[in-house]
């Protein structure tokens, strides 16, 4: 080995260690093994050993989006890397950083079929916000801390590194991160200032202003959240955020006016329906925000800022577009409101508060009690009352529970919520647990889960008692495919095809062969003592929460309809839900 | 707003009228990194963008620049988006409208092979010396001409020559470029 010179896989490990990185998510297999060999004769990079690679992807989502910082993922070639394509697409979808390292067949069998191949780069390619061959080692050092720096800047996301055995053994130069300049991709962070200038001063002519957040805040940073909290004092705005925005705004604010969307709050829906002046920062105008889109908001002028310019102008036409980070916007905005000395008219604004005031008298989350069986918003009711006061962190599953967790668990704090917005993926909550649980030791982790999503991940419970991680699984368990019935029952005349698992675990038991702890309650009364009980306990639980089984979550935006047409859950009562969506919503998704 | 949906009432992008669609010349700028074109080629079918024609060839060799030049068809905020997009990808130096940025240069080169005999022969030379095309190959009963032009100029050509007796064509696609003294960033 010439002087300076090091193998692929020992740069692998000192680029990681260069880059700040701790800890590794992974699974080992015949094209990795230099890179594990690598792992065993160092300390700085610790790697946690997962049950199945999609469970790495996702605990290194829940790792970033809990920290802010880059996610990583080690899986080895073939399998390996198919199994980490579900999370590098939610990843992607949620703009969460990520590096994965795959492992790949020697470069001379490239091509050849040969065992555990499979083209990552190619199935990889749309799923990922880019992704490397690494052909020859003198290119590893730099690629990898490209990698790091493209998954991290402008819109966040999943990068794959694809590395051959061979130039794993190879020896090569290294050089550090501080030589790595991007050659072409240099995201505008800085937003224009004629923009922002335009934007203040239509702000400053709104009579029914609204601003409408997401997950950019988030990933802004906790300056961002920061300004935007100083933002909404100083201007007194209404303020609601799509799912992936929760915490960036305190829900205890007192402009907080609850999630919007197809789930969301009606007094955040109906604002969003009839202001005049929409502030998009960080969101996308997913369909699941906006409903109906020719319905979608139709008298107000709309400003969108957003880091990545092919977000604007693509589904909801916008009259201002901000192109920059949301931290730099805001701050800029901040600063020209301030020395133009703007305020809004405050009888408009008045007024505008008032009629809010009139929707959230609607009280739209409103359910009936029930003394025998336990209703599922209470069962997140109370984890919410019993866990004021702790360092909490919440991530979900995909199904009823996620959307009732967004209601009624409210977050004061940006980076405590993680769930799967975009893509929806069933299993997310479990292993991003594992992810944040790892980067907060001492916190309280919870995922609230659906009995079904939780089985498609349960394996990552082995993970998580071998790395002594207390994480709590709070499964609400109505022994439905919820949100499957729910849909089966507005939009296919009750017919209940294949969304009732039948021979579920007994999940208390389940906790016990993995050496955790089970927790069943399945009355009212005994709930708040059990969550106790599972709060008290130092180990990972099980909490077996048995719910009302045909609870449906309200209220909601039918797919083709408007904001401003909400059923609520008293609008519907159990006999009437098969006609509550007209024949043409029941054509959509 | 958005009000061309209004027939639709879906929840997504399902339109029923078509809007007017416009067909854009776009030069985009890559580093020449392996697996850039299938970057290119699967953002297009993935987002069910059309393609009409898509050349590509390294322009800058120690750069390891190249230049695509692709011809799509869409609605003005279809051509927006396909542009956001192409930018976004990381190894996109620049991207250019060159259908908005002016009359840009638009070239195409076919060769086109035409068998016959007679008075039909004599007709196809008479018309590719009319469109300058040049004979690059000739035999008794065949010739092969070499055409450059604008897309549609090489449409009309070919047309011309199927009653000729038209065996085969094969054609570049477009490239484009620019009039003036500016280039494109790399
Ligand atoms: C991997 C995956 N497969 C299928 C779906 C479709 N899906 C969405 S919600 C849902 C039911 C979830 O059931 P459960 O986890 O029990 O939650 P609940 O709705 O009952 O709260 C299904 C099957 C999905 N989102 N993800």
């Amino acid at each position: 080995m010439a002087t300076g010179e090091m193998t692929g896989a020992e740069i692998v490990l000192k680029a990681l260690a260069d880059q700040g990185i701790e800890h590794v998510f992974g699974y080992p297999g015949g094209a990795v093994l230099p890179i594990y060999d690598e792992i065993f004769q160092q300390e700085k990079v610790k790697h946690i050993l997962v049950r199945h690679e999609q469970g790495a992807t996702h605990a290194a989502e829940g790792y970033a989006r809990s920290t802010g910082k880059c996610g990583v993922v080690l899986v080895t070639s073939g399998p390996g890397a198919t199994n980490a394509v579900t999370g590098l697409t939610d990843a992607l979808m949620d703009s969460i950083p990520m590096v994965c390292l795959t492992g790949q067949v020697p470069t001379h069998l490239i091509g050849s079929d040969a065992f555990q191949e499979c083209d990552t780069v190619g199935i990889t390619r749309p799923c990922t916000k880019h992704n490397y061959l690494v052909k020859d080692v003198n290119d590893l050092a730099r690629i990898l801390h490209e990698a790091f720096y493209v998954a991290t800047h402008g819109r966040p996301g999943p990068v794959v590194v694809d590395i051959p055995k061979d130039v794993q053994f190879a020896t090569g130069k290294y050089v550090g991160p501080k030589n790595i300049e991007h050659k072409t991709y240099r995201p505008k962070v800085k937003p224009d200032q004629e923009a922002i200038r335009r934007a203040v001063e239509l702000i400053a002519t709104a009579k029914r202003p609204i601003l409408y957040t997401g997950g950019g805040v988030i990933n802004s940073g906790l300056t961002a959240s920061k300004l935007l909290r100083e933002f909404v004092a100083m201007t007194n705005i209404p303020i609601t955020s799509t799912l992936m925005g929760l915490g960036a705004y305190p829900a205890s604010g007192k402009n907080w006016l609850g999630m919007l969307g197809m789930h969301g709050m009606y007094e955040a829906n109906m604002a969003m329906h009839d202001c005049d002046v929409m502030i998009c920062v960080g969101a996308r105008f997913d369909d699941r925000i906006t409903g109906r889109l020719n319905a979608f908001s139709p008298g107000s002028k709309k400003i969108h800022i957003d880091i990545d310019p092919s977000s604007i102008n693509k589904t909801v036409r916008v009259d201002i577009p901000v192109v920059g980070d949301v931290a730099h916007a805001l701050d800029d905005m901040i600063r020209v409101w301030k020395a133009k000395s703007l305020a809004l008219d405050k009888k408009a604004l008045e007024a505008w508060w008032k009629e809010i005031d009139g929707w959230r008298a609607r009280d739209c989350l409103r359910y009936r009690k029930n003394a025998d069986v336990i209703m599922p918003q209470y069962a997140i009711e109370r984890l919410y009352a019993l866990t004021r006061g702790k360092d909490v962190y919440i991530t979900t599953e995909v199904g009823q529970h996620q959307m009732w967790a967004a209601q009624f668990f409210r977050f004061d704090e940006p980076n405590r919520w993680m769930t799967s917005g975009g893509l929806g993926t069933m299993g997310y909550g479990l292993p991003a647990a594992v992810g944040v649980q790892q980067a907060h030791p001492k916190s309280l982790v919870i995922d609230i889960a659906g009995d079904a999503s939780v089985l498609m991940t349960m394996q990552e419970m082995s993970t998580a008692v071998q790395y002594r991680l207390p994480i709590k699984i709070f499964i609400i368990n109505n022994q439905y495919m919820g949100m499957v019935r729910q849909w089966q029952q507005l939009l296919h005349g009750n017919r209940l095809s294949e969304s009732y698992t039948d021979s579920l675990p007994d999940f208390v038991k389940l906790a016990e062969a993995y050496g955790c702890v089970g927790i069943r309650a399945e009355k009212p009364a005994e709930l708040d003592g059990k969550i106790k009980e599972m709060m008290a306990t130092p180990h990972p639980v099980l909490f077996d929460c048995r719910v009302a089984a045909l609870a449906n979550c309200f209220p909601m935006i039918p797919s083709g309809k408007a904001h401003n047409e909400m059923l609520m859950g008293e609008d519907v009562p159990d006999a009437e839900v098969g006609s509550a969506i007209d024949a043409k919503g029941k054509m959509l998704v | 707003m958005n009000a061309h949906l209004a027939s639709t009432g879906s929840a997504y992008f399902l339109e029923t009228s078509k809007p007017a669609v416009e067909t854009h010349t776009l030069s985009v700028i890559v580093d020449n990194e392996p697996g850039v074109l299938a970057r290119v080629i699967g953002l297009f079918s993935g987002r069910g963008y059309n393609i009409d024609s898509l050349t590509v060839s390294e322009t800058q060799h120690e750069k390891h620049v190249s230049r695509i030049t692709i011809v799509t068809t869409g609605t003005p905020a279809v051509i927006t988006q396909i542009i956001h997009q192409l930018d976004r990808m990381v190894p996109v130096h620049s991207v250019a409208d060159l259908t908005v940025n002016g009359n840009a240069l638009t070239r195409e080169l076919a060769m086109v092979k035409v068998a016959g005999s007679g008075e039909k022969r004599v007709e196809a030379l008479r018309l590719a010396d009319a469109f300058r095309a040049r004979v690059i190959d000739a035999g008794t009963q065949s010739f092969v001409f070499e055409i450059t032009g604008k897309p549609d100029k090489v449409d009309q050509f070919i047309s011309l020559m199927v009653p000729l007796g038209l065996v085969e064509v094969a054609r570049t696609g477009v490239a484009g470029i620019a009039r003036g003294a500016e280039g494109m960033r790399v």
